[in-house]
This record gives C-alpha cells, sequence and structure tokens, in this order.
C-alpha cells in the first residue's frame, strides 16, 4: 500500500506544479490584455474637458470639442425652457425613450440642470453640424418652430432640448454626452462620476 | 529475420536515395501516403465534395495576395486610404493583387457556405465526425473575425462605420460592455489605435490559427475518413487487404476531379476579378471609396453581403443586448448539430419529408436574411426578418423533435452512383 501513498504524492506535485504553471501562464498573458487598453496618449486626448459657463449669458451658446466630437453648451432662458413641453406632439422621441443620453438626461429639459443644455452637436441623420435658430416663428421655418437647431445639409430640425422633429431624416435625437457640474459654473464633459 | 530485412532493403531500393535519407529522418512517404496516396476516400463523391478543396484553394489564394498586399500597404489613419489608392494606381499589378484578394474574401465565403451545406445535406457532422464538423465551425468563426477586421483596413468610410457599428455592439454587454468596446478599440472611438490592431490580427494572428485550424480539421477528416453521399460508413466494408471496397485513393482519382473543379472555379473567379470586382457594390461597397470621415455617418450602413444573414437577425430584435445575443446564437448554434440531429441515418437520400422540408425551410430563410441584411429597415422588411429569424432558430430547436420522428428509407449495404 506504500505505492499508493507513492503515487498520490507524485499526483499532488504534478498538480501543484501544473496549477503553479498556469498561474504563472495567466500572470504573463495580463501585459498583453491589458496593453490592449486605451494608451496613455489615447487617454489624454480622451480626457474630459472642463467648460466655464459663468460668463454664458442666457441665450448664448459655446462650442467645444471632446473626443473629436463636437459638444454644445447652450444657457437655456427661462422662456426657452417653458416653450419647450409645446414641441412635445411634433417630435418623433419627445420623452427621450431612445438611448441617446445618460439616465439623468432622460427628462423633459434634457439635461442636469434645466438651463444648461449639454449635446453632441452633430446631426443624428449624416453628421453633419446643424446651425443654431433660436429664433421663435422665422419666415422660413414657419409657425410652429419655437427655436432650436436647423440642419442645413438636409432639414432635419431639433428643439431647444435636442429632441428631432417628425418628418425629417434624422432618426434620433441629439446625443447627450456623459458630463456632470463641478460647482455652480464648471461643466465637467465626459465625466459622470461624483454629481455636485 | 533476414527476410524482413531483405524485403524493407528491395522497398528501399525502390526509392530514390534522396527520398531514403529523408524517411530515415522525417515521416515523409509515411506522412505522404496516409493523407494522400493511401487516403481512401469514397468514390460517389458528388460535385458537393470539391467545396473543401477549393476553400483550401482559396486560402492560398488570400494568404499569396495578402503578403504583397502589405508590401505597399501602411496600416495607419492618415496614410492607409492613400496607400490603397496607390496599390490600385501605382503599384505594378497592385490593382490586380488587391482585387485578387478582395474578390477572395468573398470567394471564401462563397465555397465555405456550401462546404457547410453539403455536411448538412449528407449528416457529414455525425458520428464519428463531430470534431471535424466543430473544428470547421471554428474556421468559420475565425474567418468572420478575419474577414471583419481586414474589410477596416482600407480605411475607407464603410469600413469605418461598420467597424463602428460592429464593435460597439459589444457594448450591449452588461456591467463590462462599455469597458470591453474600449478594450477592442483602445480608444473611445474607432480610430488609428484601432486600426493598427486590427491590422496586426488580420495579417499575423488569425490567417495563424486560421492554417493551424485548417490542419486538424484535415486531421480530424483523416482519422474517421470522409463521408460519402449515401452516408456509409466505407471503413464497415474492407476487402482482404484491408482496404475500404468503396474506396478510392485521394490521389489520383479524387485529386483529377478535384481539379477540373478547381480550373472552373479558376475561371468564374478571374471573371469576377476582371469584370466585376465590385460585383455592384455587394463586394465592395460604394461608400468604401470616400476616405473615413468620424464626423459624416454614411446614409445606409450595410456590412458585406457574408455577414448580411447574421445582420438581418440583429436588426430584427427591438433590444440591443437580445438582439446581440440571438446573433452570437445564430452563429453558435451550427455547432450543435452533431447532438440536435437525431436521425439514424446521415444523408438526405434517405432521410424523411420532415428533415427535407426543413432543411430548405433552412436554406431560404437564409437567403431572405441574407437580402434583407442588405435593405433599409422598413416595417415590411422588420416584419420579414422576425418570421425568418423565427424559422432559422426553428430548423434548429426544433430538429431533436422532428429527427426523431421522421421516417427514414432503409441505407443500402455499398454506395450507390444517381444523381
Amino acid at each position: 500500500m506504500s505505492d499508493t501513498g507513492k503515487s498520490s504524492r507524485r499526483h499532488f506535485l504534478s498538480v501543484a506544479t501544473a496549477v503553479t504553471g498556469g498561474v504563472g501562464s495567466a500572470f504573463a498573458l495580463a501585459p498583453f490584455v491589458v496593453s490592449f487598453k486605451p494608451s496613455a496618449r489615447a487617454q489624454a486626448l480622451g480626457a474630459p474637458v472642463e467648460i466655464d459657463v459663468s460668463s454664458l449669458q442666457p441665450g448664448e451658446m459655446v462650442r467645444v470639442e471632446w473626443r473629436g466630437k463636437p459638444v454644445w453648451v447652450l444657457h437655456r432662458t427661462e422662456a426657452m425652457i417653458e416653450r419647450l413641453p409645446e414641441n412635445d406632439g411634433l417630435l418623433r422621441d419627445p420623452n427621450s425613450e431612445q438611448d441617446q443620453q445618460p439616465e439623468y438626461a432622460a427628462n423633459g429639459t434634457r439635461s442636469r440642470k434645466g438651463e444648461y443644455l449639454v449635446v453632441v452637436g452633430s446631426c443624428t441623420h449624416l453628421g453633419c453640424a446643424p446651425l443654431a435658430r433660436f429664433e421663435v416663428q422665422p419666415a422660413d421655418l414657419g409657425s410652429d418652430w419655437h427655436g432650436g437647431f436647423y440642419c442645413p445639409c438636409h432639414g432635419s430640425k431639433f428643439d431647444l432640448a435636442g429632441r428631432v422633429y417628425k418628418g425629417v431624416p434624422a432618426p434620433l435625437n441629439l446625443a447627450v454626452p456623459p458630463y456632470r457640474f463641478v460647482g455652480d459654473n464648471r461643466i465637467l464633459v465626459g465625466a459622470e462620476e461624483g454629481v455636485a | 529475420m533476414a527476410t524482413v530485412e531483405s524485403e524493407v532493403r528491395s522497398a528501399d531500393s525502390k526509392k530514390s536515395g534522396l527520398m531514403t535519407w529523408i524517411d530515415a529522418r522525417f515521416p515523409l512517404t509515411k506522412m505522404m501516403s496516409e493523407h494522400v496516396t493511401d487516403y481512401y476516400a469514397s468514390k460517389n463523391l458528388n460535385l458537393w465534395y470539391v467545396f473543401g478543396v477549393l476553400s483550401m484553394l482559396v486560402l492560398v489564394i488570400q494568404l499569396v495576395s495578402g503578403i504583397f498586399l502589405t508590401m505597399n500597404y501602411k496600416p495607419s489613419a492618415t496614410d492607409a486610404f492613400a496607400s490603397v489608392e496607390y496599390i490600385m494606381r501605382d503599384v505594378s499589378a497592385g490593382w490586380l493583387i488587391r482585387y485578387i484578394h478582395s474578390t477572395g474574401a468573398s470567394a471564401f465565403f462563397v465555397v465555405v457556405y456550401l462546404h457547410m451545406f453539403r455536411a448538412m445535406l449528407y449528416g457529414s457532422y455525425k458520428k464519428p465526425r463531430e470534431l471535424v464538423w466543430i473544428v470547421g465551425m471554428l474556421i468559420f468563426v475565425a474567418l468572420m473575425a478575419e474577414a471583419f477586421m481586414g474589410y477596416l483596413l482600407p480605411w475607407g468610410q464603410m469600413s469605418y462605420w461598420g467597424a463602428q457599428v460592429i464593435v460597439s455592439l459589444f457594448g450591449a454587454i452588461p456591467v463590462v460592455g462599455e469597458t470591453l468596446v474600449e478594450w477592442i478599440r483602445g480608444d473611445y472611438s474607432i480610430s488609428d489605435i484601432t486600426l493598427n490592431r486590427f491590422f496586426a490580427l488580420h495579417v499575423i494572428a488569425l490567417p495563424l490559427a486560421l492554417v493551424m485550424l485548417v490542419a486538424v480539421h484535415i486531421l480530424a477528416l483523416h482519422e474517421v475518413g470522409s463521408n460519402n453521399p449515401d452516408g456509409i460508413e466505407i471503413k464497415q466494408n474492407k476487402n482482404a487487404d484491408g482496404i475500404p471496397v468503396d474506396g478510392v485513393t485521394f490521389w489520383p482519382y479524387h485529386t483529377s476531379k478535384d481539379l477540373v473543379a478547381i480550373i472552373v472555379f479558376l475561371a468564374a473567379f478571374s471573371a469576377v476579378v476582371f469584370f466585376a470586382p465590385e460585383m455592384g457594390g455587394y463586394f465592395l461597397e460604394h461608400a468604401n471609396f470616400d476616405p473615413a470621415d468620424p464626423l459624416v455617418t454614411p446614409e445606409h450602413i450595410a456590412p458585406v453581403w457574408y455577414f448580411t444573414p447574421f445582420y438581418a437577425i440583429l436588426r430584427a430584435v427591438p433590444d440591443k443586448l437580445l438582439g446581440v445575443i440571438l446573433m452570437g446564437a445564430a452563429v453558435v448554434l451550427p455547432m450543435f448539430l452533431p447532438w440536435l440531429d437525431r436521425s439514424r441515418v446521415k444523408s438526405i437520400r434517405y432521410r424523411g419529408w420532415m428533415y427535407k422540408t426543413a432543411l430548405w425551410v433552412f436554406v431560404v430563410s437564409f437567403i431572405v436574411l441574407g437580402y434583407l441584411g442588405v435593405q433599409p429597415a422598413t416595417d415590411l422588411y422588420t416584419l420579414m426578418s422576425r418570421i425568418f429569424t423565427a424559422l432559422y432558430f426553428a430548423f434548429f430547436l426544433l430538429m431533436p423533435w422532428y429527427t426523431a420522428i421522421d421516417k427514414t428509407k432503409p441505407v443500402p449495404e455499398r454506395v450507390v452512383y444517381h444523381a
């Protein structure tokens, strides 16, 4: 029966060797796996962008670039916000049901704070840059127009919450990027955690 | 003892001195005998049995043309598109080499799909060929990855946006999805970094995996022996010399038949390369003649034709995650055919009406889904893709039931010749 003892010891040693080798191989794999992550340069180029909105007057808009995309920040006036629900019947997705925004922006103003609209300013049709048309009922856009964004390429229309109109080529609302407020007057585009 | 030695010597004397020298150091004659000169396959193999050899031929075409393309191609976002134009315009015969490679990609899927369909016609996946089939399915999955990554390299609009759409599918996976997508791209959108790594995978990692898997596929096949249109195991009927009575050797009998197929195939292949390399936008999509632009989405993003059946399944499902799961399942499910199929017989020749009907339904579903995958998603087309997605899955999921109760005809002892 000493044979059995010997073979079980052998077996143990074999398994232990295999396990050690396996763990070693797994560790050896790690550098190759992590090399696939966004590099330091890619991370730096894709870092969150901070926007100071303290000098942005109601009715004014700034454009910044984040990860190669144009991001708009619009300081909406009281009147602009009040008129938003009037558009609901004209819109394809008035309640932001399509996945075009973070959860905290799936509301009536599509924003964290009603007065600031933060959207990616690229038409969801073919990526053209829509124009800011904030005037109400201009001659060329008709009496339904309560201010919004008009895409000159193929005529897509969005309201002042970036919601797309019915009957235009663009299928989706303008995308809302992840963002958060740092203090009252600074918006960090590209970072969600730590809601201020 | 002495007789054995003299027999060995007389056998050796027929070989050249070089072969004797090699055989003492490497089993060359033994391998040739096992896989070529003394490999017996059924004498009634028909036209369906040429697509394995043709797949190997296309693999070689792709490897050779691919190697020559890398000599002038530059895998960077700023240079890639221009370097492809350079190959097309300035490199001597560069246009020909590129069209051979791009046509070869589509030809690969044509012959592989027909090769897989052959297995379904004659039950080639059934015992004892389960591993041949599973390895074959792994080759298919590797081939899909290879084709997808290769399509990014010209850095045209469809390259870019196709990759954007397909890679973002992984984002549907709960919790780890977004991190996984960033890991695959190495960036926050498809970029120079993504292009560079796809190039590495396309020219080194996946071809290496493909070649090794093909070797395993063939070794496994030669271990169990080729199936035939009757689904009879020819090894069960051997003569006194241990040779299958219904078998003939691969060389020269099957190779000479294969040579005819190769010539016909190359004629058709050349016709496409020279007269219709874009194949009306199905082999090379029109949008890919514009350089990639991250800020402008093409009007209509459609994958290349060989992915469209699976793409149609993805779009048929309103929920993104479920769509991705169903698309993955559509690719993986055939792997389980050896166990889903409960029929006593292998070949369609001896199966009943149920399997025959089901196979037709499957073929029609696959082709219709392929058509729907290139069309814009209208209400009618979405409804149709849902119906045919259901039929596609029904073929596999109901198989254990309908193959078990289906009436089968008796299988003859020996292989037969008929159309």
